[in-house]
C-alpha cells in the first residue's frame, strides 16, 4: 500500500450504513482511497464518494459494524484505490481487495494500477479473432469463444456452474503451440461465494495442477458488500497486468455476478439513490460495462483478456435485469438449462438461446476448420427444427409424424445425448466436429440447406472419409 | 468569461457558486485538466454542471470556466473518415491506448482549398465558397456558417493549402459587420441546422438487404428503428446496412455499445470497398464511438454530435445515413443524469421528457433543399434495445410513434440463426407506397404486387403454422401445405441473407428484382400444378427447389445468365410436372 498523504483525527461526524461523513478539514479529491482506523486499531478501506465545502462522504469498503466516531483516524491516500502487482502473481490466492490469503509473502509491487481501470479507446482495440478452446463441445463447436471476448454463463440456483467454471479453468487451452509460445493464465474470482465453494475451487484447481497457472481471488459471502464491488476490479487489474505487461493470454472467470449486482443494489439503496428496475440502480448497465468492457486485446500488445462471467438468473428468469443488462454488454451468452440437468446431461447447456457473437471471426478457414461455420449453422438449424417437432409430437403424438419428422426427433435426442453431453472429459475441437457430422448423418441430405453440396458429399455421404463418431 | 467555484461534487455532477452570468446549456471547462462539461441548471447563486469525463480527484474550490457558447462542435473537412468520441474529440491516436480525462479537440490541420466565388459575389448564409480536398475522394464544400448573415465577398484566398481554422474568405455582411470565414465553424449540437425547404421522400435508401429494400423499405430522408432484444443482431444489421447502403456519407454513432464491436467495425470498414466508388468504406464514414464504459454523460451528447455532423454533410448536398446504436443506451444516459439531478421520474424511471427528446431527434431526419440550394438528405436509423426484449417498454413505444419504418427483430429467428432476424409481421414501412414508382421506373414493374403477395403469404403462414401445431402438417389440405412451402421459400431464400456470405451479403436492386420474380414464378407455377392435382410435396422434392432455396448463396451479383438458367429450369420443371399430371389424369 502507498503511504497515506494526509491524516485526519476526530473528523468523523456521522456513520450510516456503509457511509461515513467527515468534516472537510483537509483538501482531498473525489474517488480517492481512504483508510479508517478505529479506536480499537481495526483498519477499514473506503473511498470518497461525494464532497461539498464542509463535509466528505466516504463509502466504506469493509463492514462498518463496531465503528466508532470517537478516536477514529482517517488516512487519505491522495489517489484512487490501486492494486500493487508484480511478477510472481501466478499461483497466488488473494481476498477481494488484493490481500494474500495463502500465507505467502506480499507481492513484489512493481506496478500500481487503478483498480477501476481505464476505458480502452475503440481505435486501440484489436478485433478478437483467435480461437480459445474450453473443452466443451457446446461452446467450442457451437458457440466458439475467441481471445478478447466476454462470454457470460447464465446459470440458475442448483445448476452445476461451479463445476463448469472449474472444468473450464482446468481444461481451457490455446490451439497449437501458442500456449507454450505466448503463455496462458487463468484469473479466477469468486465473488460473494460460500466458504464451501471457495474451498471447492481451491482444492479442484490444486488437484488438477491448474492452480500453478491461476491467480485466485476469493471474496466470501461473509465479506462486506462494498468489498464485493471491488473483488472483480482487483481480479481484472491482475488480468490486465498479466496480459498487457507480461504479454500472456488471460482467461478471467468471474463467479457469481449476481452477488455483485445484489451488493450494488444494497450500496445504492444505502446512499438513498432513486432505484430503477427491481430496485437496482439506474446506472447498473454502465457499472457492469466498466467490468465487462475490460476484456479485449490492444493493438501492438501480445496478450489478451478473455472473460467468462458467471451469473445465476434469479428464478431462472432471463429477462431479469442482471442477465438482461449483461446480455446487452457481453458478446453473447451461454445459457444453462434445468431440464437438461435433470436428465443428467453435462454440461446442461441450452443451445438455442446461447450465442457467441464473435464466433464468426474466430472460426473457419485458417482459424479452426474451413467447414466449422457451416457445420455449426446446420446443427443449429436442425436442432431448432427438432425442438419444434418435439412440440408437435407432444400434441399429435409420435405416430402422427411424418418420417422426416421422426428422423428429426431422433436427431434431437442424439444431439443432446452425444453432442451436448460429454461428462467429465474435455473434448478437442476435432472430436467435437466429428461428433457433429456424425449427428447429422441421421437426417435426409435434402433437408440440409446450410451445407453446400461438397460438404454433404465429403462429410456425410462419402463413407471412405467417414470417421467413427466419438461417444 | 464567467467563472464559478465548485461547492459540491458527486459522480459526474457538480455544483458551483457563479461569479458572472452563465447560460443554460453553456459548455464549460473544469480545473487544470480542462475537463469538459455543460451547465444543466442555473440559479442566482448556484449552477449545476454535468461533466463529460471521469471526475476522480476533483474537489470543492476548483474553478469552473464558462465558454460563452452552447455545447458546440467544430465542423470542417477533418471530420470525414475520422473516429471521434461523443464530443467529437479524435481518438485515432493510439500511442496511449486508454481514454483519459481532459482529451483535447482536434488540432488544426491543413487542407487544400479551391475557391468557387470571386470578390464582389453576393453570399447567402449556408452558401458554398469553395471546395476542400481531404484525400478521401469525396469533394467537400466549404460553407458560410448558417448563423452568419449574408453579404458580399471582400477578399478570398487563392487556391492552396491552408490551416482549417484560419480565415480564407472575408465578407461585408448586410448588417455592416466584417466577417471572416474559415474552413471550419462551430455549431451548437442541440440546435438543428437550418434549411430552405423540406422535400418529399420518394426515393428509397437502398441497403442491399432484400427484406428491407423489398418488404420494408426506408426512404432517403426517412427514419427507421430496429428494436430487438440482445442477440437478435441489431448491430450486425446496422453495420451491414452501413456497408452496402447507397449513401454518400455514413455517420455511425456507437452509443454505449461494445468496444470490440467498434474495433471490428473499424477493421472491416477499412478493408472493405465502397461498391460504388471502389475506395475504402472508411473514407465515406464518420465514426463516433462512445462505448458503454466511457463516461455516461458524453453518451447523451454523442447522439446530438452525430446528427449535427450528418446535417453538416447534408448541407453540402450529400445523402447521409446516420446509424445510432443504440438509442436505448442514450435514453438510459438521460435517465441516469436525470436521476442524479433528482428529477421526478416518469415511466420506468425515464424522465418525463423522454418522448419529446426522441421526437426532436427523429425530426432532424429529412430530405431538404439546403440553404445553398442543393438537395441533400439525412436518413436516421436507430437501434432500440428493449429490456428483456419487451417491445412495450417506453423507448420502443415512443420510437414507434415517430419512425417511418420499423424492423422488429425476433428472438426465435435469431435463435435459429436466421439473419437478418427481421420478423415480417412485427415490421412495417409507411413509405412503401411512395417508393413503388421508383421501383417501377427501375424496371421492376411487379414490385408492389409481389411485395403484397409475399406479405400475404407470410401472414397466412403464421396462421397456418399455429394450426399445423395442433393438427399436424400432414393433416392439412394441400393448398395450405403449399402456402407453407411457398412461405418457406420466401423466408429461407429471400428474407434470409447472410452478412458473411461473399455472394449474398449485398443484393443490388436488379438482383433483388430477379429473385423476387423467380419466387413469384414458383408460386404461380406451383399453384397451377396444385390445380392439376400435383401434391405440394412433389413440387418441393424437385431438384430445382433446392437450387431456388440456395440461389442467394450460390449465384453471385451480376451473373444474370445463372438466373435465367434457373428460370428456364423452373419453367421446364413446371411444364414437365404439368404434363405428367395431365397424362396421369388421362390414363
Amino acid at each position: 500500500m502507498t503511504y497515506a498523504r494526509l491524516v485526519g483525527e476526530e473528523i468523523a461526524n456521522r456513520a450510516e450504513g456503509p457511509l461515513l461523513f467527515l468534516s472537510r478539514s483537509l483538501d482531498v479529491g473525489l474517488n480517492e482511497a481512504v483508510e479508517v482506523e478505529g479506536a480499537d486499531g481495526s483498519v477499514r478501506l473506503g473511498r470518497i464518494a461525494a464532497l461539498d465545502e464542509d463535509s466528505i462522504t466516504v463509502e466504506m469498503l469493509d463492514d462498518t459494524a463496531g465503528l466508532t466516531l470517537q478516536g477514529t483516524r482517517v488516512r487519505f491516500f491522495g489517489e484512487p484505490l490501486r492494486f500493487h502487482v508484480g511478477p510472481g502473481l501466478l499461483g497466488r490466492v488473494f481476498n477481494g481487495i488484493g490481500k494474500p490469503l495463502d500465507g505467502g509473502p506480499p507481492l513484489a509491487a512493481e506496478h500500481a494500477y487503478r483498480v477501476d481501470g481505464l476505458p480502452i479507446k475503440p481505435t486501440a482495440r484489436e478485433a478478437p479473432s483467435e480461437f480459445l478452446e474450453t473443452g466443451f463441445t457446446s461452446i467450442d463447436l457451437m458457440n466458439s469463444l475467441v481471445r478478447g471476448q466476454k462470454l457470460p454463463l447464465f446459470s440458475g440456483g442448483g445448476l452445476p456452474h461451479d463445476r463448469i467454471a472449474v472444468d473450464i479453468a482446468c481444461n481451457a487451452r490455446l490451439p497449437g503451440d501458442t500456449q507454450e509460445a505466448e503463455g496462458f493464465a487463468i484469473v479466477f474470482a469468486g465473488i460473494g461465494i460460500p466458504h464451501d465453494s471457495a474451498e471447492f475451487f481451491r482444492e479442484e484447481m490444486e488437484k488438477s495442477g491448474a492452480l500453478a497457472r491461476t491467480v485466485l481471488f476469493l471474496n466470501l459471502a461473509s465479506d462486506s458488500s462494498a468489498q464485493r464491488l471491488l473483488a472483480p476490479r482487483f481480479a481484472l487489474t491482475a488480468a490486465e497486468y498479466l496480459a498487457f505487461i507480461e504479454g500472456m493470454h488471460v482467461l478471467v472467470i468471474l463467479t457469481d455476478l449476481t452477488n455483485y449486482c445484489e451488493a450494488l443494489r444494497e450500496v445504492s439503496a444505502s446512499r438513498g439513490e432513486v432505484p430503477s428496475r427491481k430496485g437496482y440502480p439506474g446506472y447498473m448497465y454502465s457499472d457492469l460495462a466498466t467490468l465487462y468492457e475490460r476484456a479485449g486485446r490492444i493493438r501492438g500488445k501480445p496478450g489478451s483478456v478473455t472473460q467468462i462471467p458467471i451469473l445465476t438468473m434469479p428464478n431462472d428468469d432471463i429477462t431479469h435485469p442482471i442477465p438482461d443488462l449483461t446480455g446487452y454488454i457481453t458478446e453473447g451468452q451461454i445459457v444453462l438449462d434445468r431440464d437438461l440437468h435433470r436428465r443428467d446431461i453435462y454440461p446442461p447447456i441450452r443451445l438455442l438461446p446461447s450465442l457467441s457473437r464473435l464466433m464468426k471471426d474466430g472460426i473457419g478457414k485458417g482459424r479452426t476448420h474451413a467447414d466449422h461455420p457451416a457445420l455449426a449453422a446446420q446443427l443449429y438449424a436442425s436442432y431448432s427444427q427438432a425442438q419444434q417437432t418435439r412440440v408437435l409430437a407432444g400434441v399429435v403424438g409420435e405416430d402422427g409424424l411424418s418420417d422426416d419428422d421422426r428422423k428429426l426427433l431422433l436427431f434431437g435426442d442424439d444431439f443432446e445425448q452425444k453432442l451436448i453431453h460429454q461428462g467429465v472429459d474435455a473434448r478437442a475441437l476435432e472430436e467435437s466436429m466429428a461428433a457433429g457430422w456424425s449427428a447429422l448423418r441421421g437426417l435426409p441430405a435434402g433437408e440440409l440447406h446450410r451445407l453446400d453440396d461438397r460438404q454433404i458429399r465429403e462429410h456425410l455421404l462419402d463413407r471412405a472419409t467417414r470417421r467413427e463418431p466419438v461417444s | 468569461m464567467s467563472t464559478a467555484e465548485t461547492t459540491w461534487i458527486s459522480g459526474p455532477v457538480l455544483r458551483a457558486r457563479p461569479d458572472g452570468a452563465f447560460r443554460l446549456r453553456e459548455s464549460v471547462t473544469v480545473g487544470d485538466q480542462a475537463l469538459l462539461g455543460e451547465v444543466i441548471r442555473i440559479a442566482r447563486d448556484e449552477i449545476t454542471v454535468q461533466l463529460y469525463e471521469d471526475t476522480s480527484g476533483l474537489r470543492p474550490g476548483i474553478e469552473v470556466t464558462g465558454s460563452g457558447r452552447l455545447l458546440s462542435i467544430r465542423l470542417g473537412p477533418a471530420i470525414l473518415a475520422g473516429i471521434f468520441d461523443g464530443l467529437l474529440r479524435p481518438i485515432a491516436d493510439i500511442a496511449d491506448p486508454y481514454v483519459k480525462p481532459g482529451m483535447q479537440v482536434q488540432a488544426a490541420r491543413r487542407f487544400h482549398f479551391t475557391p468557387s466565388v470571386c470578390v464582389g459575389d453576393p453570399l447567402m448564409p449556408g452558401a458554398a465558397i469553395g471546395e476542400v480536398a481531404n484525400g478521401t475522394g469525396i469533394a467537400q464544400r466549404c460553407l458560410v456558417p448558417a448563423d452568419l448573415p449574408g453579404g458580399r465577398v471582400t477578399a478570398i484566398a487563392d487556391a492552396g493549402e491552408y490551416p482549417d481554422d484560419q480565415p480564407i474568405c472575408w465578407i461585408d455582411a448586410a448588417d455592416g459587420r466584417h466577417l471572416a470565414v474559415a474552413m471550419t465553424h462551430a455549431w451548437p449540437v442541440r440546435v438543428p441546422r437550418p434549411v430552405q425547404a423540406r422535400l418529399p421522400s420518394d426515393e428509397p435508401m437502398l441497403t442491399g438487404q432484400r427484406v428491407i429494400d423489398c418488404l420494408f423499405p426506408v426512404a432517403r430522408g426517412g427514419t427507421g428503428a430496429i428494436p430487438g432484444g440482445f442477440g437478435t443482431g441489431k448491430t450486425v444489421l446496422l453495420e451491414t446496412v452501413g456497408k452496402w447502403c447507397n449513401a454518400d456519407v455514413i455517420v455511425y454513432v456507437g452509443c454505449g455499445e461494445r468496444g470490440n464491436e467498434m474495433a471490428g467495425l473499424l477493421a472491416e470498414f477499412s478493408e472493405l470497398e465502397d461498391p460504388r466508388s471502389g475506395r475504402p468504406l472508411l473514407e465515406r464514414t464518420v465514426v463516433i464511438a462512445n462505448t458503454s464504459n466511457m463516461p455516461v454523460s458524453a453518451r447523451e451528447a454523442s447522439i446530438y454530435t452525430g446528427i449535427t455532423v450528418a446535417e453538416y454533410f447534408r448541407d453540402q448536398g450529400m445523402n447521409v445515413t446516420l446509424m445510432a446504436d443504440s438509442t436505448s443506451r442514450w435514453a438510459e444516459a438521460l435517465r441516469e443524469v436525470s436521476g442524479r439531478l433528482g428529477e421526478l421520474p416518469g415511466e420506468a424511471g425515464y424522465p418525463a421528457y423522454l418522448s419529446s427528446r426522441l421526437a426532436d431527434f427523429y425530426e432532424r431526419a429529412a430530405r431538404v433543399r439546403t440553404l445553398g440550394g442543393e438537395t441533400g438528405s439525412v436518413t436516421l436509423l436507430g437501434a432500440v434495445s428493449p429490456p428483456s426484449g419487451d417491445f412495450s417498454e417506453p423507448v420502443t413505444t415512443h420510437t414507434r410513434r415517430y419512425v417511418g419504418s420499423l424492423w422488429g427483430l425476433d428472438a426465435k429467428r435469431a435463435q435459429a440463426r436466421f439473419y437478418p432476424a427481421i420478423h415480417p409481421l412485427q415490421s412495417y414501412s409507411l413509405v412503401a407506397g411512395n417508393l413503388a414508382r421508383w421501383w417501377h421506373n427501375t424496371g421492376c414493374t411487379r414490385w408492389q404486387e409481389l411485395r403484397r403477395r409475399f406479405l400475404t403469404l407470410l401472414e397466412d403462414e403464421a396462421r397456418l403454422e399455429r394450426m399445423a401445431r395442433i393438427i399436424g402438417r400432414d393433416a392439412m389440405p394441400a393448398r395450405q401445405r403449399l402456402v407453407l412451402i411457398c412461405a418457406q421459400l420466401i423466408n429461407e431464400c429471400f428474407l434470409r441473407q447472410s452478412a458473411y456470405s461473399m455472394n449474398d451479403r449485398y443484393a443490388s436492386p436488379s438482383r433483388q428484382a430477379v429473385m423476387m420474380r423467380l419466387i413469384g414464378s414458383f408460386i404461380e407455377g406451383s399453384e397451377r400444378l396444385l390445380d392439376a392435382g400435383v401434391a405440394p410435396e412433389a413440387i418441393r422434392d424437385q431438384p430445382v427447389f433446392r437450387r431456388l432455396m440456395r440461389m442467394g448463396e450460390e449465384i453471385e451479383e451480376g451473373d444474370w445468365e445463372a438466373f435465367s438458367a434457373l428460370d428456364q429450369e423452373l419453367t421446364a420443371t413446371i411444364r414437365r410436372l404439368l404434363n405428367e399430371a395431365r397424362e396421369g389424369g388421362e390414363e
